[in-house]
């Protein structure tokens, strides 16, 4: 899971907060990413476009829930769960 | 300098250690109204920016007290009533002003500006002398003032839209806060607050609603009756929501009442191309049924690429959307069609509670005190139905993203701090410097600790009301948005539902007549259901215009480039070079897609803007400075 978690919060860095996560803009893996400001409404959309084209994973209306996509430790358990029922499907 | 504001006379009051000057636009006795004007025996002097709506009232009083008059302007009512009254004088005033009168016995100087904050007044101590003018860029004619920019004005404006309290966005210069007044004497300036916003509710449970409705219309007519005195013709801005319908309802049927129906209302309006900002077929409607002499001006993403840069010179501060710049076209639309005075809705959203920010604190209040229920949790998408990308969301997000914490709920400023929390988040943008200049600061602290005692004792409504009445009203929609937009083109703004009576009406009310459960502008929705019927059931969609996108997509946005290259941003020194060009990136790749991108991209430009117009290519003649890619050239 750490290097999903890795690659997202540079995404997140670069993309929400212009490079910069010290100090007051600190957040941690298990922080919730709305709550915090870092992610508004549109961001989401963009952080699955970004999902979609890196991890080749697809997000259904239903996956977009706080409970997939609100911290970092979530999004990378999230990618994880959706490559495994891709590679189950190609297997069956 | 400010010709734009005063373009049909100048004139100069000098008097060894003192001096008045003023620009005129005329609208009121236009012919023997000029400024600076004297009271008979020459001790009193005033130079008054704005209009004394009840002034021909406030006259006949003070001729029956004796008083002779020379012209038939306002300006010189207000000198007599000061003669009258003293500083008493400014609470019998209904009007949009900002004035000084020099005592020339008492060597003292009084200040004023109006309620609301309609008309600005900036000034400037230098070496023991007061410089006062209605823009900042006046004062900087003066060599001796300071242009440096004060890094905790842009922590306000990049928390709050707009710096607190007196603050502008120079360290050397002030602003006089709205409703306020300065005494300057012997080399001191005393500033005090002469009105402030009361949201007690009075008439919380005296007022039967049908009686309320009577008298909001007995309100509205008459504040919109004085509006139309001038002796040149005056307009409508026309929306095509239910506010500014309602302005113009009643300003054609004052317009029929005194004979005047062969003429019809002028009225304005702004069309956009995309379809998400575009009123027009509401604005049609309402011209339709009020049958109007209307006006249509279209405006292109190109348009407000063209003249972001001026507007950010009127404007003199940061701006966080773009959404000045068709309003800035507009007045330059009104003034070359022959007008110069226009009546619009703005204020009834705050008095009569229209915004959906007061929605929004309902709710957040609502999940935190009572729990998610699926139903509660499915009226967030009624908030922003304008918004599509919200609508696209699982109510669980959209949930998430207006969650309050348990603290919040006590929190004085409840209402605003998801809007203010997200705005902070442009401050990753800052400068190491910057950073390092505003580390102590807090500005939600600084908006707290301004409150007025009463506030403590408000609803949750009233207080969302109060905030937007005292901070983006005054800070950003009448000024950066208003004044200097229409006086740019020498266009005078005006706006009923800002009169002190409607305003006092309107705070006064119950919670019920104002937004019932989610229901907004109850009161205001019932008075328009028989004079604004086209459109009186309309949700809200506020005024909004292209976002920060523009800058990438016309061609006539160089200089944008030039201002946001790294090498600019490092000299300037307010923000991180690298963070900027990330966003850039964003915007090239078109991947830049939300809110907060949006006013991270127009606040750096226009930062970037103040910077270059008022520090880098400051011109001290009297043409001002204009950006036109990678130089300054003169302006005209």
């Amino acid at each position: 899971m750490e290097p999903y978690t890795r690659e997202l919060r540079q995404f997140i860095v670069d993309n929400f907060l212009f490079g910069d996560s010290s100090g007051r803009f600190a957040f941690t893996d298990t922080d919730s990413l709305q709550e915090l400001g870092i992610v508004d409404s549109t961001g989401v959309l963009e952080l699955v476009c970004h999902l979609q084209e890196r991890y080749a994973i697809t997000v259904a209306d239903d996956d977009l829930v706080p409970d997939n996509l609100d911290s970092l430790e979530r999004i990378a358990r999230f990618i994880d769960r959706k490559r495994g029922e891709a590679q189950m499907i190609r297997a069956s | 300098m400010l010709r734009h504001r005063g373009p049909d006379d100048s004139r100069l009051y000098l008097e060894a250690g003192a001096g008045l000057a003023h620009a005129r636009l005329s609208v009121i006795d236009v012919r023997t109204g000029a400024q600076p004007m004297s009271n008979d025996e020459g001790t009193l002097w005033i130079t008054f920016n704005g209009e004394i709506f009840n002034y021909i009232e406030l006259r006949r009083d003070l001729e029956r007290r004796g008083h002779r008059f020379h012209t038939q302007s306002d300006t010189e009512v207000l000198l007599r009533l000061y003669e009258e009254h003293g500083r008493d004088a400014i609470a019998l005033v209904n009007g949009d002003w900002a004035f000084a009168i020099w005592d020339t016995r008492s060597r003292t100087l009084l200040l004023s500006r109006d309620r609301m904050g309609v008309r600005p007044l900036y000034y400037t101590l230098v070496e023991r002398s007061l410089l006062f003018a209605s823009e900042i860029k006046a004062l900087f004619v003066d060599p001796r003032v300071s242009r440096d920019i004060d890094p905790e004005a842009l922590d306000d404006i990049f928390t709050v839209w707009s710096p607190l309290g007196s603050r502008t966005m120079f360290k050397a210069v002030r602003e006089l806060p709205p409703g306020h007044s300065g005494i300057w004497r012997d080399g001191r300036l005393t500033v005090s607050c002469d009105w402030q916003p009361d949201f007690s509710r009075v008439e919380r449970d005296a007022l039967p609603d049908g009686a309320a409705e009577e008298r909001l219309r007995a309100h509205l007519s008459a504040a919109t009756r004085i509006r139309l005195r001038a002796d040149v013709p005056v307009g409508t801005y026309l929306s095509g929501g239910l506010d500014s319908s309602i302005v113009a309802a009643l300003a054609a049927g004052e317009r029929r009442r005194h004979g005047d129906a062969a003429l019809a209302l002028p009225t304005f309006s702004i069309g956009f191309d995309a379809a998400e900002f575009d009123e027009r077929s509401y604005q049609q409607r309402v011209v339709a049924a009020l049958g109007t002499d209307h006006h249509e001006l279209r405006c292109t993403a190109a348009d407000i690429v063209r003249v972001f840069p001026d507007v950010v010179w009127h404007a003199e501060t940061p701006l966080l959307r773009t959404a000045p710049a068709p309003l800035y076209l507009l007045a330059r639309f009104v003034r070359e069609r022959g007008h110069k005075v226009v009546l619009t809705g703005e204020g009834a959203d705050e008095v009569f509670g229209g915004y959906h920010i007061f929605k929004e604190a309902k709710l957040r209040r609502l999940w935190s005190e009572r729990g998610r229920t699926a139903r509660r949790t499915a009226l967030v998408k009624r908030l922003y139905p304008h918004l599509p990308h919200l609508q696209r969301q699982s109510t669980a997000f959209l949930q998430s993203f207006f969650h309050a914490a348990a603290d919040d709920l006590a929190h004085p400023c409840f209402s605003h701090l998801p809007r203010w929390s997200l705005t902070s988040r442009l401050k990753t943008l800052f400068s190491d410097s910057v950073r390092a200049a505003v580390a102590q600061r807090d500005a939600v602290a600084a908006v707290v600790a301004r409150l007025p005692a009463a506030y403590a004792s408000w609803d949750l409504l009233a207080r969302a009301q109060y905030l937007e009445m005292t901070q983006l009203l005054p800070g950003y929609l009448l000024s950066a948005q208003g004044d200097r937009m229409s006086m740019a083109h020498g266009v005078e703004t005006r706006f009923p539902y800002l009169d002190p009576d409607v305003v006092s009406f309107g705070t006064s009310l119950p919670e019920r007549l104002v937004m019932h459960g989610l229901r907004d502008k109850v009161l205001l929705r019932r008075l328009g259901r028989t004079l604004a019927p086209a459109v009186w059931q309309r949700t809200k969609q506020p005024y909004r215009a292209p976002g920060a996108d523009v800058f990438f997509s016309t061609a006539s946005a160089g200089y944008a480039s030039d201002l946001l290259a790294p090498s600019q941003i490092r000299r300037d020194g307010l923000f991180n070079p690298d963070a900027v060009s990330r966003l850039v990136r964003k915007y090239r790749e078109g991947k830049a897609i939300s809110v907060k991108d949006d006013m991270a991209l127009t606040g750096v430009l226009s930062t970037q803007l103040v910077i270059h117009h008022f520090i880098n290519h400051f011109v001290t003649d009297t043409h001002g400075a204009l950006y036109t890619g990678t130089a300054a050239i003169h302006r005209r």
